[in-house]
C-alpha cells in the first residue's frame, strides 16, 4: 500500500514537472497584446506587482490519500437445514483502476457445497460501469478444482439496479455466463429491502458441480436489513434456488431436490 | 450536555501576540470610530483576539469534547476557532507560524491579496511547514474587511485549523456601528476527515440520511397519481441520480458550531439598547453551506467577502463555504434574538444568541423544509424532458438546444493542439480528441488559444469573439469538452440556468412562503466604482464536473492530478464563466486575485474571493491578472478539493 502511494506521488511529481516545463515555455513565448481596441483603460495594473513568488515548490498540493479500499460482505448468513452462505467482494485502488476479489461460498448440511474465488483487474469505462478481467478458481468437493478466465461488466444500471455480469471460459473450452442483479428499496432510512437474483448458464454439463448446459440454475433472494450504521446491518430473508434441465437431473440423481426455499438470517457489513 | 473543553492553559504566554493585545482575550471587542472596548461575550471560552502587526501562531493538537466524546483537534494557539487576528489596513504584518504537529502544515490567508509566496499553499506557494519547523509570513495590507485563515494542508481545516481576520480600514469606516462581533460558523466531526473521505469514496451517499424511501413514493403517488409520479421519477432513475443529494457530509456526523460553540452551548453576545451591531459572518466550514437569519430582525448586508457593498436589507442569506458577509442589525433593546444558521440540506444548524440581558434567550426556530432538486438544477432548462443517462444526454444536447455537441465541434478542438514542450502522453487521457475531422475543423475556424500562443494549453475553452460587456456576463455558447465525456462525469448541463438572480435551492420560495427577503448575488453592488474598467480580452469557460456515484470531482472532467495550469498573462483582464455540470452547489475560490462578479452593473462590480455556483447554473466574473505567481483555484468544499482544483499561473 505504502509503495503504491509512493509510486502515485512519483507519477504526480513527474506530471507537475511537465507542467513546469510547459509554463516556462509559455513565459518565453507568451508575449502578446492585451485589451481590445477601443476599450477604456482607466485602470493600469501595477508596474511592479507582487514579483516575489515561490519557485517551483515540492510537488504536492494536498497530502490526500489517493488509494482506497472497500471490503464488502453482502451476505454472511445461516440458512435453514444446517446450511449457510458467504458472498462478498473487495476492491483496492484508485478512481479508475482497481483490483477486485469476489467470492461465493455455500455450505449444505455442514459441508462446503460450492466455493469460488475471483481475482480481477477492474477499469472504469463509463460513469457507471467497470470492465473487469481476471481468473476464477472453483474449489470442488471431489478434488477436481476448475479454473476459469473472466470478462465481467459491473456497475449500476438505470433504475438503480446493481448489475454484475460475467463471462467465464474454462480450461477445457468450458464456458459459462452469470448475471446478477440487486435492487435496494428503502422502506425507511434504516429498513432496507433487497430483492436480488443470480442466473447461471453453462456451455456443457458437469455432473460433479451439478451444473447443466443451457440455463442451469437460478437463485433469488429477498432480504430485509436494518442499518444500525451503513456499515453494520443484520437481516432476515428468504432464499430460493432452482436447477433446470440437466442440472436438475444431476441433483435428483444425488437425491437432492432441484428447487428449495429457505429462511435466512445474516449480516451485511463493509469496511 | 458537555461543553467544549479547550485547553488554553498549556500554551505558554509567549505564544500570544507580542504587544497590546495580549490581554484582550474576548471576541466581542467593539469597533468603529469612537466605540468603547469592553468584554461583551458571556461564554467564558470565547475566542481570543490578537492585535498588532507581529503575531506568533502555534499550530498544535488540542483536546476537545463537543459531543460527549474526547477528541483531538488541530488548532492555532490552542483555540477552536483560532484567535481572531485584528489587523490595520496599510500596515505590514509579520506572522511567525510554528508547526507542532507530526505532519506538514500551513496557513492560508483567505481573501488577502498578497505575494504568492505568502499565500500558504503547499506545493504552489511554498514548501509547507514541516513538523517542528516554522515559516515567517510577511505582507502589506492593502484592503480592509472580514476575512479568515485556514490550513491548506491535508484535511486539517476539518480538524479545527481556522480563525477570523478583521482588518480595520485606514480611512474612516463607511459603515457606522457601535459594536462588532465575529460570528464564525464551522462543522465538527468526531470522525477523522480521512475516514469521512474514505466513506464517501466507498459510498457517495454515506452521510445522506434523507434518501428517497417507499413512503415518499407513496406520498407522491397519492398527491400526483401514478402516471405523473412515474414521469417525474423516470429521469432520476434513468440517470441513476438522487434529487436528495444536497450535501455530501451532513448532520449525521457533523456538529455545527458558532464561534466554536455547539447549539446547546449557545454562543451569546451582548448589546445595549439603541446600539447598531455589526455581525461579521464567516463560513469556515469544511463542507457546510448555511442559510442564515435572525428571526425578528432585518439584516442590512454591508459587505461581502470583506468588500463594502451598497447596503441591502434582507431577512435571510445563504453563505457558502469560505464566504463572508457583514451585516448591521438594530435590535430592539428589550428582546433577545437567535442567530440561526441552518445547513442547506436542513440536517442541522448552528445557533447563538444576541441579547441585551444574559438571562434572556429567544426561541430557536424549527428548521425549514428540506429542499429537493429539480430539472432546473440539472441545467436542463424548463422545457427539457428528462430522458437522461449520460449517453442519452448527448442526443438531447444536439436535439434540444443550439449548444452541446454542435459547438463541441466548433470550439473543442482548439485546446487539443499540442503545445510546445508539452508531453505527448498528456493527450492520451483526452479520449475525444481522436476525432481528427472535428479537430481540424476547429483549428481552422479559431485562432488557437485566444490569439495568445503560449498561454493556451489544455485548459478549458477560451473565447475571444463576441464577448459580453464587462459586468454583464457571458454571451458565449456552452461547450462540453471531450474530456467531459469520461467515466468521471455523470452529467452535463445542456442549458445552464442563471446563477445570479437565483437565491439557491431551498430558498426560492421563501419570499412567498414565509415573506422573507432572501439575498441573491444580483443584489450585490460594490460601494465604490469598478477599478479596472477595461473590457475582458478573452473568456475562459470552465465546467465544474463530477461523478456522485464514484465520488470524483473535477473541472472539465479533468482531475487536478491530470490538469495543466491555467495560464494568464500578467496585466490582462479576463472573464471566467463557470458552468456547473453537477447537482451540487460549489463555492469556488480563486487565490491571489479578485473575482469580480458580473451582476449586471459594470460600474459597481462587487469583488469576491469565493463565488457560489448553483447546480445546473452558470455564473461569470472578471479577473485582473495583477499578481505574478502560482495560485490555487478550487472548490472550497474540502472533500471536492483534491479533484476540483486547478493551478492558475500568472506569467
Ligand atoms: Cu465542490
Amino acid at each position: 500500500m505504502k509503495a503504491l502511494i509512493h509510486w502515485q506521488m512519483v507519477l504526480l511529481g513527474t506530471a507537475l514537472q511537465a507542467q513546469a516545463a510547459v509554463a516556462q515555455q509559455a513565459t518565453v513565448s507568451g508575449h502578446h497584446h492585451h485589451g481590445q481596441a477601443g476599450t477604456a483603460a482607466t485602470y493600469a495594473p501595477p508596474a511592479s506587482p507582487n514579483l516575489r513568488h515561490a519557485a517551483d515548490a515540492p510537488d504536492h498540493v494536498m497530502d490526500h490519500q489517493v488509494l482506497f479500499s472497500k471490503v464488502t460482505i453482502d451476505q454472511l448468513e445461516r440458512r435453514q437445514h444446517n446450511s449457510g452462505a458467504l458472498e462478498g467482494s473487495a476492491w483496492f485502488g484508485g478512481d479508475r483502476d482497481r483490483v477486485w476479489l469476489k467470492t461465493e461460498v455455500e455450505q449444505e448440511e455442514g459441508e462446503t457445497e460450492k466455493a469460488e474465488l475471483q481475482a480481477l483487474y477492474s477499469r472504469a469505462i463509463s460513469p457507471y460501469w467497470n470492465l473487469q478481467a481476471g481468473v476464477r478458481h472453483d474449489f470442488e468437493r471431489e478434488s477436481d478444482s476448475r479454473n476459469w478466465g473472466i470478462i465481467a461488466l459491473n456497475g449500476l444500471a438505470p433504475y438503480f439496479f446493481e448489475v454484475d455480469s460475467s463471462l467465464f471460459v474454462g480450461e477445457n473450452g468450458d464456458s459459462a455466463l452469470r448475471v446478477e442483479a440487486e435492487y435496494e428499496l428503502l422502506l425507511t432510512q434504516r429498513w432496507i429491502l433487497t430483492p436480488e437474483m443470480e442466473v447461471n448458464f453453462y456451455g456443457q454439463n458437469h455432473r460433479n458441480s451439478t451444473t447443466g448446459s443451457g440455463l442451469s440454475d437460478l437463485e433469488a433472494g429477498l432480504r430485509l436489513r436494518y442499518e444500525f450504521t451503513p456499515k453494520f446491518a443484520p437481516y432476515l430473508g428468504v432464499h430460493y434456488e432452482k436447477k433446470f434441465g440437466n442440472a436438475a437431473d444431476f441433483a435428483r440423481e444425488e437425491g437432492d431436490s432441484p428447487s428449495e426455499t429457505t429462511w435466512v438470517i445474516g449480516l451485511r457489513t463493509w469496511f | 450536555m458537555k461543553r467544549p473543553n479547550l485547553c488554553h492553559q498549556n500554551i505558554s504566554r509567549r505564544t500570544f501576540v507580542t504587544g497590546a493585545a495580549a490581554g484582550a482575550a474576548l471576541a466581542g471587542i467593539s469597533g468603529g470610530a469612537g466605540a468603547r472596548e469592553r468584554q461583551s461575550v458571556l461564554n467564558g471560552e470565547a475566542v481570543h483576539t490578537l492585535r498588532g502587526n507581529r503575531f506568533d501562531l502555534n499550530i498544535g493538537y488540542t483536546p476537545v469534547n463537543f459531543t460527549g466524546r474526547d477528541r483531538t483537534a488541530v488548532t492555532v494557539n490552542g483555540g477552536l476557532p483560532g484567535p481572531i487576528l485584528r489587523w490595520k489596513e496599510g500596515e505590514t504584518v509579520t506572522l511567525n507560524v510554528a508547526n507542532h504537529l507530526a505532519h506538514d502544515s500551513s496557513i492560508h490567508w483567505h481573501g488577502i491579496i498578497l505575494p504568492s509566496d505568502m499565500d500558504g499553499v503547499p506545493g504552489l506557494s511554498f514548501a509547507g511547514i514541516q513538523p517542528g519547523g516554522s515559516y515567517r509570513y510577511q505582507f502589506e495590507l492593502n484592503q480592509s474587511g472580514t476575512y479568515w485563515y485556514h490550513s491548506h494542508s491535508d484535511f486539517q481545516e476539518q480538524q479545527g485549523l481556522y480563525g477570523a481576520i478583521v482588518i480595520d480600514p485606514a480611512e474612516p469606516d463607511p459603515v457606522a456601528y457601535d459594536r462588532d462581533y465575529v460570528v464564525l460558523l464551522s462543522d465538527w466531526s468526531d470522525e477523522s476527515p480521512h475516514d469521512i473521505y474514505a466513506n464517501l469514496k466507498a459510498e457517495g451517499h454515506f452521510y445522506n440520511r434523507r434518501r428517497r424511501t417507499a413512503g415518499d413514493l407513496w406520498d407522491e403517488i397519492r398527491a400526483k397519481g401514478v402516471a405523473q409520479t412515474w414521469r417525474d421519477r423516470k429521469m432520476w432513475n434513468e440517470m441513476r441520480m438522487s434529487d436528495r443529494d444536497i450535501s455530501d457530509v451532513t448532520g449525521y456526523t457533523y456538529t455545527f458550531l458558532m464561534n466554536g460553540q455547539t447549539p446547546d452551548a449557545n454562543w451569546t453576545a451582548l448589546f445595549q439598547r439603541g446600539e447598531k451591531v455589526r455581525l461579521r459572518f464567516i463560513n469556515a466550514s469544511a463542507m457546510s453551506i448555511f442559510d442564515l437569519r435572525i428571526p425578528g430582525l432585518k439584516m442590512t448586508v454591508v459587505a461581502s467577502d470583506g468588500q463594502n457593498i451598497e447596503p441591502v436589507s434582507v431577512d435571510e442569506f445563504r453563505i457558502g463555504v469560505a464566504e463572508t458577509y457583514d451585516v448591521i442589525v438594530e435590535p430592539d433593546g428589550d428582546s433577545a434574538y437567535t442567530l440561526f444558521a441552518q445547513t442547506i440540506d436542513r440536517s442541522g444548524f448552528a445557533r447563538g444568541t444576541l441579547t441585551p440581558d444574559p438571562a434572556l434567550q429567544a426561541a430557536v426556530p424549527a428548521m425549514d423544509y428540506a429542499p429537493v432538486l429539480t430539472h432546473r438544477d440539472m441545467g436542463m432548462g424548463h422545457g427539457a424532458h428528462g430522458d437522461g443517462g449520460s449517453h442519452k444526454m448527448d442526443g438531447m444536447d444536439s436535439a434540444g438546444s443550439t449548444d452541446g455537441r454542435k459547438d463541441h465541434s466548433r470550439h473543442a478542438g482548439h485546446n487539443m493542439e499540442p503545445m510546445g514542450g508539452m508531453d505527448e502522453t498528456d493527450h492520451s487521457q483526452h479520449s475525444g480528441m481522436t476525432d481528427s475531422a472535428l479537430h481540424n475543423r476547429a483549428s481552422e475556424q479559431y485562432s488557437l488559444h485566444g490569439g495568445r500562443p503560449g498561454l493556451g494549453g489544455m485548459q478549458g475553452v477560451w473565447f475571444t469573439d463576441a464577448l459580453g460587456r464587462a459586468g454583464h456576463g457571458s454571451n458565449s455558447s456552452i461547450v462540453h469538452l471531450p474530456s467531459e465525456f469520461g467515466y468521471g462525469v455523470d452529467m452535463r448541463s445542456s442549458m445552464p440556468g442563471d446563477g445570479l438572480h437565483d437565491p439557491g435551492i431551498g430558498l426560492r420560495d421563501h419570499a412567498n412562503r414565509y415573506g422573507r427577503r432572501v439575498l441573491t448575488y444580483a443584489d450585490i453592488r460594490n460601494l465604490t466604482p469598478t477599478r479596472d474598467q477595461r473590457e475582458p480580452s478573452r473568456e475562459l469557460q470552465l465546467h465544474l464536473t463530477g461523478n456522485m456515484e464514484r465520488y470524483m470531482w473535477s473541472m472539465d472532467g479533468i482531475k487536478f492530478d491530470d490538469a495543466q495550469p491555467l495560464m494568464l498573462k500578467f496585466g490582462e483582464r479576463i472573464r471566467i464563466t463557470l458552468v456547473n455540470d453537477t447537482m451540487m452547489t460549489h463555492p469556488i475560490h480563486l487565490h491571489g486575485m479578485w473575482s469580480e462578479l458580473e451582476t449586471g452593473d459594470g460600474d459597481f462590480i462587487p469583488r469576491k474571493h469565493t463565488v457560489i455556483v448553483q447546480p445546473g447554473s452558470k455564473i461569470s466574473y472578471l479577473v485582473t491578472a495583477d499578481a505574478y505567481g502560482r495560485w490555487a483555484y478550487h472548490c472550497h468544499l474540502l472533500y471536492h478539493m483534491p479533484g476540483m482544483f486547478r493551478e492558475v499561473r500568472v506569467v
